[in-house]
């Protein structure tokens, strides 16, 4: 079980160490959930505010007071040892959960004002605006273009041919495979290789132009040549849409992430800008972590 | 102390002995079966397919005015015996429909009766010796010869087996599967997508679910009780109709339907369920678009396995009076009809060779059409099955 120190350090993680002086030198970092050093040049907009969030499945509590902020237009890595949450808080961002039996959320998800999980919002207009990414690449059995236009179509987003024809060609753009799949639109998109259908899978995602992407370890069934696309593509899909990501490859959270929350055991240890969570982190079970003691 | 090879081998020995013999014994149940099916059919096959000819003679039918009032007029005292009596029945009715016949004669080629039929078959028969001699004399200028029993295929039920036809049992058939199909098909697919996609885990779907995995195991004679009751009784839906017997067999391939259906949706991946939801389906979106195209193989093989089995049924339909004797080929559904497992049931209790021709033919009919529809089964799937 965790220490209490750990246990006091969830949600406000970032302000242990250094105690209060951190909250009057920095008076918005001591708000719960949100990161000490902030990077200077990264969009700090607010896009999801989570709070005090409650999970169970059954009787297993699976998250523990949770309290994070997620910025816009960030890429936001989530990591941990395995069974520590950061899945089952991932899909709690556009109520994935819903789908398993027995789970009961607790808290707020907060997103544009709205909490996720009141009884008025629409799960299905949730998922529209916080697109999904899986571990195992999992395109429709059907065309290559079908996969990406059927989304869109079903919003009511395109209507003529062409304007469909211009929304898949963007969306392959801007997930880097319309070069490789130009001439095969037709084709299954299960024919793909393992990368390109993950890649595909994120031109599904943003066909719908979500403002959260999130994504469930989107490499973790790739080899490293199709990850080193995949980070690419975060890096450049971060000037459009806002991104979660969990994963199991700190070295890859160091590459991608502008921030870095560490899960451990349900509860949030620490939510940190990535460069100082990896070259200095506050915590001392994060520091074992990452350096790789145990995990 | 480790064993040299010659140590291992001499162990080994009995197993291989072992798993030969289990190779051996599963190639021997295979050949058993093999050999009760060849042994079956090859029984059917020699029955049967003498059913599918049908002894002609060809006599001088003369149209008189007598003729009309008593038909056996038309034909020679020496051949009357010969001719079937169904045929000279429908004489006074053709000189209705076509006035020109009246005052010719004609020589025709005509359906002979049974005990001739059997007599050419080489079967034991009827016949009088002087009769015999008649019918040789006959073939031996060429005047009377198997030739392909069209009757067979055209017409109903009827006392005398030469004119004797499954038609009647096949539409019978056909229109009792609409009905069950109908019935069938949209009520279990959207009952187990229901309890698939849809239904929280909770008693009352865990004891409907029990139910109906019991329901595919209840003797198919106890869905006819229910049918007589409900249908026929309650309801008074015509008895003896497609229409009660397709309502009865409903109730029976019901469950079949619904537990394969269950089975082709669990087996669709869950990635494409959660992909699906991941792009903002509703849980309507998602099935329709996406689970139920994924499992359509599996739903059709299921149906048409169950569609089979009705097909198949005797008992229930015994209940709600559908063995019954139909000598017309009807496209209703709420007029009598009988199926062909009830016809051949029918034929099967007439003791003389000609009907227990007609049994076997009838059933090569009933295999034929089973086939088929197995095969349809088969190419349906392998051309909806898509890979993912």
């Amino acid at each position: 079980m965790l220490n209490e120190q750990t246990t006091q350090a969830k949600g406000q993680a970032i302000d242990v160490p250094t105690g209060d002086s951190t909250r009057t030198h920095a008076p918005q970092a001591g708000q719960p959930g949100e990161p000490v050093n902030r990077n200077k040049e990264a969009n700090h907009e607010l896009s999801i505010r989570v709070r005090d969030l409650n999970l169970w499945y059954g009787e297993h509590q699976a998250l523990k007071n949770i309290n994070i902020d997620i910025y816009q237009k960030n890429v936001t890595a989530l990591i941990g040892p395995s069974g520590c949450g950061k899945s089952t808080f991932l899909r709690c961002l556009n109520r994935m959960n819903d789908l398993i039996k027995s789970v009961r959320i607790q808290g707020l998800v907060e997103m544009d004002g709205r909490d996720v999980n009141e009884t008025k919002m629409d799960e299905v207009a949730l998922r529209r605006r916080v697109g999904m990414v899986f571990q195992k690449p999992n395109p429709f059995p059907k065309s290559i273009y079908e996969n990406i236009a059927y989304a869109p179509r079903m919003h009511d987003l395109v209507g003529r041919k062409a304007e469909q024809d211009e929304l898949v060609e963007r969306a392959l753009r801007d997930a880097g495979l319309w070069n490789e799949v130009k001439d095969k639109l037709h084709q299954p998109g299960t024919s793909l290789s393992g990368g390109q259908q993950q890649r595909l899978c994120i031109a599904r995602a943003i066909a719908v132009q979500p403002d959260v992407i999130l994504m469930d370890e989107p490499t973790s069934a790739l080899d490293p040549i199709s990850t080193a696309t995949i980070e690419d593509l975060m890096d450049k899909l971060k000037q459009q849409f806002t991104i979660v990501t969990v994963t199991h490859n700190m070295q890859q959270a160091a590459r991608v992430a502008d921030y870095t929350a560490f899960f451990h055991l349900g509860e949030l240890i620490e939510y940190n800008d990535t460069r100082v969570m990896f070259s200095n982190p506050h915590i001392r079970k994060t520091e074992d972590y990452i350096t790789g003691r145990y995990g | 102390m480790s064993q040299s090879f010659d140590e291992i081998t001499a162990q080994l020995r009995r197993r291989h002995r072992r798993s030969a013999n289990l190779k051996r014994m599963s190639m021997g149940a295979l050949i058993l079966a093999a050999a009760f099916l060849v042994v079956f059919i090859g029984d059917m096959l020699v029955k049967g397919l003498p059913a599918f000819q049908q002894a002609q003679i060809q006599i001088e039918v003369n149209y008189s005015e007598q003729a009309r009032e008593i038909p056996p007029a038309a034909v020679g005292d020496d051949v009357r015996s010969l001719v079937s009596r169904g045929y000279l029945r429908l004489i006074p009715s053709r000189m209705e429909e076509n006035p020109e016949l009246l005052g010719t004669q004609r020589m025709e080629w005509v359906i002979a009766d049974s005990t001739v039929d059997q007599y050419l078959k080489g079967h034991n028969s009827e016949l009088r010796p002087k009769e015999k001699r008649v019918v040789d004399r006959l073939v031996e200028q060429g005047r009377a010869e198997l030739r392909f029993n069209t009757t067979f295929f055209t017409t109903g039920d009827s006392r005398m087996p030469e004119m004797a036809g499954i038609a009647a049992a096949a539409m019978g058939t056909v229109m009792t599967l609409i009905v069950t199909m109908a019935v069938c098909f949209p009520v279990g697919v959207m009952t187990a997508v229901y309890l698939e996609e849809f239904a929280p885990d909770n008693h009352l779907t865990q004891i409907i679910e029990i139910n109906i995995n019991n329901l595919a195991a209840v003797p198919s004679i106890l869905f006819g009780l229910l049918g007589l009751a409900v249908y026929i009784n309650f309801f008074g839906v015509p008895r003896s109709s497609p229409l009660v017997g397709g309502l009865t067999l409903a109730l029976m391939t019901l469950p079949v339907i619904i537990i394969a259906t269950r089975t082709a949706l669990r087996s669709v991946p869950d990635g494409i369920r959660q992909a699906a939801f991941g792009v903002g389906c509703s849980r309507w979106q998602v099935v329709r678009d996406h689970v139920l195209p994924l499992s359509l193989p599996g739903i059709l093989t299921g149906s048409i396995i169950g569609m089979a089995q009705a097909m198949g049924e005797t008992a229930p339909l015994i209940i709600v009076g559908m063995v019954a004797f139909i000598p017309d080929v009807s496209a209703s559904f709420t007029n009598a009809a009988t199926v062909m497992p009830a016809q051949v049931f029918t034929w099967a209790g007439d003791p003389s060779p000609a009907f227990v021709e007609k049994t076997a033919g009838g059933i090569l009919v009933l295999l034929a059409v089973l086939i088929t529809l197995n095969a349809t089964a088969v190419l349906l799937r392998k051309k909806f099955e898509r890979r993912w």
